[in-house]
């Protein structure tokens, strides 16, 4: 195996620091962009990623598993939709390796973990870095048991994303924000993807809370579809991760990029 | 197939079984187990395990549980010498008869273990997954006796098969919720059972009926589940005299199985078989037999042996038998056939109603169609090995069948 000397130099897990910062420098909140790979079609993937890139920060790529237990209706229906079509993680990553151009934003795949054990840690940091992969979120793969995977990402300065949620107490959100890479997933309420959720003053004051202890941005999640949410968010987050809505923009075949615009306050 | 193998040290595993070793304060059985959920059931799984550690040994709790057990679910439940089987088979046939306890199967045990720490920990509401029903119905009647609101998740395939397993449910005051998503079946009910509690992890307690998911859900249901195992092994002793050669039960996710084996563990002149359900034969897809067919990855918090196709997806699973049909098996009996301490093999969807039938016939015993697939299995071994004393953990009765032996074993007799 290969070790990477990756040190001193910019790591692919910079890239994602980097573009929440500099959207977050022209006085607004970074847009994440979440697409599930292979959904409506194969055939389109390419082109529906570059057109999130253009208008997103950083783009979130959903690698389709049979049992999304963390996530809502839409994903799921989304997930399911794309493993019919054949989706496997082996044909992601060769799409993003082979496709021309490259996109715009920073790409991170969100991945349920055992399509990731799969694949093999062995060989999934190379091949996730040739794909131009610059971080992971692992929704079922808690801080406690994340050893190996963040060493095997590490050979290669993938991000490992770290999310914390509302319920989670005051030493672990610490110790969750120092861990994390690229940015601090903080899911936005407790319960699954989708949920439209107002944003009543606790989830500003939780906010704030993550983001005084966090030295990597922090990004919002779940339950983000207006742009009234985005605009009260506003110096509360760096970042702001639309899913959910995003999926059933693409379900009805509109145009993602219209959607995104209209999202940035 | 992927040939993923584990390398484990068989002997020093053992030797850490048999020592009572696991699962170890990370919540591992050797390399399986674990806890892979969301980031926000972490500080619930957190409580729950401190909650078991404080009140599984109060002496107040184990009253309160000991008194529910004898007077409320009939313990001990009898074992009975199975006369006419022993004849046919050749062989000593003793049956643990867990059919026999309030509701009809061994889930009571755990669903009522768990309620009472539920109330413990101040739970305002339950929520649980049902495969075949039983657990469902198990934990309706808990939440029913000890006054909490209940929410069940089936399948929408299960609520078909076990129809009288739903009404039970509604009777006792539980909301059931058909699912509708994933395979229509028990992974597809604990994936919105799990939904459904990251929604509130506070306030609502899952009561999980299996013996898989996230730490420490394994080590409580066969905490709660090895009442059945501790009485059988004295009444062995009591009434044959002696240990049995083998002591065999159906697998599914596995929690009969784990409560009547863990006591014999250290037993080690006693087998231990374990009956997965083959289905119609063994192809991916064709069963849901974990053990036999399985390769080692994450569902549903726990890292076990799962039926999965090369890229990690999880497989449907088929097998006439709702409560077995589970394409993955609880961590510690993954453990325990990795290191040999526990035997395997599947039983076919046929052989397993035939065994059904002869139990009903030759015994006065409706077997739930779980279980016969451990007949099944038992009838085998006796004919291999003529005269040996075999215990059979009989895990639950068949009423709730009706539906699917009219549509199989009775089809055209009535």
């Amino acid at each position: 195996m290969t070790t990477l000397i990756t040190t001193g130099t910019a790591q692919p897990r910079d890239s994602i620091s980097t573009a929440i910062k500099d959207a977050a420098a022209s006085g607004r909140p970074a847009v994440v962009g979440f697409m599930t790979a292979g959904f409506p079609d194969r055939a389109h993937f390419a082109q529906n990623l570059r057109a999130i890139a253009i208008e997103a920060d950083v783009v979130e790529i959903g690698v389709p598993f049979s049992d999304p237990m963390a996530d809502g209706a839409t994903i799921q229906r989304a997930s399911f939709a794309s493993l019919q079509g054949g989706f496997t993680l082996r044909w992601l990553l060769a799409e993003l390796e082979t496709m021309q151009p490259r996109p715009q934003a920073p790409v991170l795949l969100m991945s349920y973990l055992n399509p990731l054990l799969a694949f093999g840690l062995e060989r999934l940091p190379e091949v996730a870095r040739k794909a131009g992969v610059s971080g992971f979120i692992i929704p079922d793969l808690p801080y406690e048991e994340s050893a190996d995977m963040r060493a095997a990402l590490d050979r290669v300065g993938i991000a490992l994303v770290q999310m914390v949620t509302p319920v989670t107490p005051d030493a672990r959100l610490k110790m969750l924000c120092e861990a994390s890479q690229g940015f601090v997933y903080a899911v936005t309420m407790t319960g699954t993807t989708g949920k439209s959720v107002a944003v009543p003053d606790e989830v500003l004051d939780y906010m704030d809370r993550v983001q005084s202890m966090s030295p990597v941005p922090v990004c919002a999640g779940f339950g983000i579809r207006t742009a009234e949410q985005v605009s009260r968010m506003r110096g509360h987050v760096d970042g702001v991760i639309v899913g959910s809505a995003l999926v059933e923009v693409l379900e009805r075949d509109e145009d993602p990029a219209t959607f995104l615009r209209g999202l940035k306050p | 197939m992927k040939t993923q193998v584990l390398e484990i040290d068989r002997e020093a595993l053992l030797a850490q079984t048999l020592r009572g070793e696991f699962p170890d304060a990370r919540g591992r059985f050797g390399p399986f187990g674990g806890r892979y959920v969301p980031e926000t059931l972490v500080p619930a799984l957190d409580r729950l395990e401190q909650g078991i550690r404080d009140i599984l040994p109060d002496p107040a709790f184990k009253a309160e549980l000991d008194l529910q057990l004898r007077t409320w679910v009939g313990r001990p439940t009898p074992l009975t010498y199975a006369a006419a089987l022993s004849k046919r088979w050749g062989a000593e046939v003793w049956l643990k008869r867990e059919d026999l306890a309030h509701t009809g199967a061994h889930k009571i045990n755990n669903a009522i273990g768990q309620g009472l720490l539920a109330r413990r920990l101040g739970a305002k509401r339950i929520v649980a997954e049902t495969g075949a029903g039983q657990h469902g119905v198990a934990t309706a009647a808990a939440c029913a006796r000890l006054g909490m609101p209940c929410t069940v998740y089936m399948g929408s395939i299960d609520m078909e098969r076990q129809a009288p397993n739903v009404g039970r449910m509604k009777l006792l005051g539980a909301e059931v919720v058909p699912v509708t998503g994933g395979d229509k079946t028990l992974r597809a009910a604990i994936d919105e059972a799990l939904r459904d509690w990251v929604s509130d992890p506070n306030g609502t307690f899952y009561i999980l009926g299996s013996a898989v998911g996230p730490h420490p859900y394994p080590y409580m249901v066969r905490e709660f589940q090895r009442v059945i195992g501790v009485e059988a092994r004295a009444q062995m002793l009591a009434q044959a005299g002696a240990l049995p050669d083998v002591v065999v039960a159906c697998v599914g996710g596995g929690s009969n199985a784990i409560g009547l084996f863990h006591p014999f563990i250290p037993d080690t002149e006693v087998k231990l078989l374990g009956f997965e359900a083959g289905g119609i034969g063994p192809g991916l897809g064709q069963n849901a037999a974990s053990l036999a067919y399985g390769t080692p990855g994450v569902l549903q918090g726990c890292y076990s042996l799962l039926l999965q196709d090369e890229h990690g997806q999880i497989q449907e699973t088929q097998s006439v038998s709702a409560g077995l049909d589970y394409p993955g098996v609880g961590p510690e009996h993954a453990l325990l056939a990795s290191i040999g301490r526990l035997g395997f093999a599947a039983s076919e969807d046929d052989e397993s109603l035939e065994a059904l039938s002869e139990c009903s016939r030759y015994e006065g015993i409706l077997p739930a169609i779980e279980t016969a697939h451990a007949f099944a299995g038992a009838r085998k071994y006796a004919q291999k090995n003529p005269g040996c004393r075999i215990l059979i953990g009989l895990s639950g009765r068949g009423d709730k069948d009706m539906p699917t032996l009219q549509r199989t074993l009775l089809k055209g007799k009535i």
